[in-house]
């Protein structure tokens, strides 16, 4: 009941979307595609999902192969598009009936694996779809792509304009969905979201850049991290990029994070340097590695 | 079956609940019977004219008095002298002048022969036409009045009558027409729309990503038009009946299989036009555009084929509403039935299932 990726390339016009990508989704895993916009996540749940076809390589969704089976797959995958792709004029009962209706199901069939997710919108069953707060609207399109007991759902973004309180309850409700025996496949922008797969591919133009468990990804990041934060942000950014020692320095928060060329760099030599350029207040510590450097550090 | 009947209640839900296509579906109907019936109309009524009579006699009097009489002309003046027409005429506030030459009454009983002068303005040719078809029509009458007693040699006299519409109404003319073009308009409009609203807002992606066929989708998006539309005919027949006196001198039940036979033409045409548009701005154009024009010029509702040229009569016959429009004028004006409409219905059955199994087959079963 995994998901089998060979080879797959896919190009629009001159855009290449797809850069022969190949990777297994074990059953019963939750996997995480990260990447920023255009990385070519979309595309990718396209094909999986039957909805577009790849101009090379090859597909399985829960072993069947996504050009010719593609009327199997349709039947036992939930997928839940990046834009909100409910009916705005219809209730938040009546859009739940609907594709509970078109799956061959009803509500209460499959109440007890919705449920966690369909009290919190419950409230609100008469509203109709397009008036509802962005959280609400993400809950209620999973509730509608679970509504048919799925074997793999495919998650487009689905934190995207939630509200961080609703992101956390969302991957609170994938966790628990991971227990029923759901291949999930899932994208997102965020990296903070990263560290709650089990495995993640993190993409950046059509290209897979690493592929592992997040605390793998974080454990292999090569060099060390300092923090870095100063009275003056910008002068402190403009400082850093002329810095013969600086292999990277980005914003991250209201800190910057610097790795140095050097191996064995210490904090007091960036304190020294920034002390000639005049700033103040100048702090400098040693941190942990983040998936956000990780990716930052592959996509150099 | 289960799916099925979800989907079309589904469907019911958006019509009802979007005010813009609900007005679109009931009230354009309306107002169209009733602008087409009453306000563009060819025939004329009490229009203004003035007389300019040099002679003054017995039988000029009698002329005007029967022009005025008559409820398509009221005389609004009387003029002097010819210098007084084109004045008139530019004021616009008269449509035709009679002239009636010096010595009217002489002329005609010692020479056989006067003569009266009909000045239109034709800035309108048609209404020009039928203005001086209808005065022409009420001297010549008045010459068989003064010729009753006497009895000319060789003569061939003309008898006219007009069947199936003796008082000439355009209306009888205008319901088929624009029974037509709105069962048309609205089944292949909404239709469309309906579909491409669906890529537009994304939901045709979950919708592929199911169980559901396409047959499936594509019948469960026309099933409640067809109700719709049904419902939008009868309307308009009883408008048409009772408004504009009608007839239906046929069988009710066949105009209502037809009507319903061309609802299914216009729907899986409209079906057609969303398999190939992108987004309901598209397909609203097309249906316009594609489908409005030639089913007002080339269906032979305003302009005859017959007086087409060679080209466009063989374009006109692809028109589903040209036999349409001959099928509700058989049964509506004529009463006639099957045995007589039963090439026009053929044509309608075979362009409907044409349009279906080319919508089915263009039916896109992924995005692109």
């Amino acid at each position: 009941m995994g998901i089998s990726v060979k080879h797959i390339s896919k190009s629009y016009d001159k855009v290449r979307a797809l850069d022969d990508i190949s990777f297994e989704v074990k059953p019963g895993e939750l996997f995480g595609l990260i990447g920023p916009d255009g990385a070519g996540k979309t595309t990718l749940f396209r094909i999986l999902t039957t909805l577009l076809i790849a101009d090379k390589g090859e597909a399985t969704v829960a072993g069947y192969d996504v050009v010719n089976d593609y009327k199997a797959i349709r039947n036992l995958v939930g997928y839940m598009p990046g834009r909100f792709s409910l009916y705005q004029d219809l209730t938040v009962e009546e859009n739940l009936n609907f594709f509970a209706t078109i799956f061959g199901t009803t509500i209460e069939e499959n109440y007890d694996l919705i449920k966690d997710i369909y009290v919190q919108i419950e409230p609100f069953k008469n509203r109709r779809a397009g008036k509802l707060s962005g959280g609400m609207k993400q809950k209620l399109a999973l509730s509608c792509a679970l509504i048919h007991k799925p074997k793999v759902l495919f998650l487009d973004e689905p934190t995207t304009g939630v509200d961080p309180v609703s992101r956390k309850e969302f991957w609170e409700i994938l966790k628990r969905l991971q227990q029923k025996d759901i291949t999930i496949l899932v994208s997102t922008p965020y990296m903070d979201e990263a560290a709650l797969c089990d495995r993640i591919a993190l993409m950046t133009g059509g290209q897979i850049l690493q592929l592992s468990a997040p605390e793998a990804i974080i454990a292999s990041f090569p060099k060390k991290i300092f923090k870095v934060r100063t009275a003056e942000t910008y002068r402190l950014i403009q400082d850093l990029k002329v810095f013969t020692q600086t292999h990277s320095a980005y914003p991250f928060g209201e800190y910057m994070h610097f790795t140095s060329m050097e191996s064995d760099f210490k904090a007091e030599d960036l304190i020294r340097y920034l002390k000639g350029k005049k700033h103040k207040n100048i702090e400098v510590l040693e941190t942990e590695p983040t998936i956000e450097d990780s990716f930052m550090e592959l996509s150099k | 079956m289960k799916r099925f009947i979800g989907f079309i209640k589904k469907e019911f839900y958006h019509i009802f609940r979007d005010k813009r296509s609900l007005f679109i579906l009931f009230g354009m109907p309306i107002v169209q019977v009733m602008l087409f019936g009453f306000a563009i109309t060819n025939e004329i009524n009490n229009v203004d004219i003035a007389i300019l009579d040099h002679s003054k006699d017995a039988n000029t009097k009698q002329i005007i008095d029967k022009i005025s009489a008559s409820k398509y002309f009221s005389i609004k003046d009387f003029l002097d002298n010819e210098r007084d027409i084109e004045t008139a005429f530019k004021k616009g506030e008269i449509k035709a002048v009679l002239n009636f030459e010096k010595d009217f009454s002489k002329k005609l009983m010692t020479e056989n022969q006067a003569t009266v002068q009909i000045l239109t303005d034709a800035t309108d040719p048609n209404t020009a036409n039928t203005i001086s078809n209808y005065t022409s029509s009420i001297l010549s009458s008045y010459q068989e009045l003064l010729n009753k007693d006497i009895s000319i040699p060789y003569q061939i006299g003309v008898q006219t009558r007009m069947f199936y519409n003796p008082e000439l109404k355009s209306v009888f003319m205008f319901v088929p027409g624009v029974m037509t073009i709105i069962l048309m308009l609205v089944s292949a409009m909404m239709t469309s729309i309906s579909i491409t609203r669906e890529k537009e807002l994304g939901t045709m992606e979950i919708l592929l990503v199911s169980p559901l066929k396409p047959f499936q989708v594509i019948v469960g998006k026309v099933v409640p038009y067809i109700l719709l539309s049904v419902i939008n005919a009868i309307v308009i027949i009883l408008l048409s009946i009772f408004v504009f006196s009608m007839p239906v001198e046929g069988n009710l039940f066949l105009l209502g299989a037809e009507t319903i036979l061309f609802i299914m033409n216009a729907l899986s045409l409209g079906i057609l036009i969303s398999t190939v548009s992108a987004s309901q701005q598209t397909a609203m154009m097309v249906s316009l555009m594609g489908l409005m024009l030639p089913v007002i010029l080339l269906s032979g509702f305003i302009f005859p084929i017959s007086s087409m040229p060679f080209p466009l009569q063989v374009i006109s016959n692809i028109i589903p509403a040209r036999w349409f429009i001959i099928i509700l004028k058989g049964i509506m004006l004529k009463g006639v039935g099957l045995v007589y409409l039963w090439k026009e219905t053929l044509i309608l059955v075979g362009m409907t299932l044409f349009f279906i199994a080319l919508s089915v087959k263009k039916y896109k079963i992924r995005l692109e």
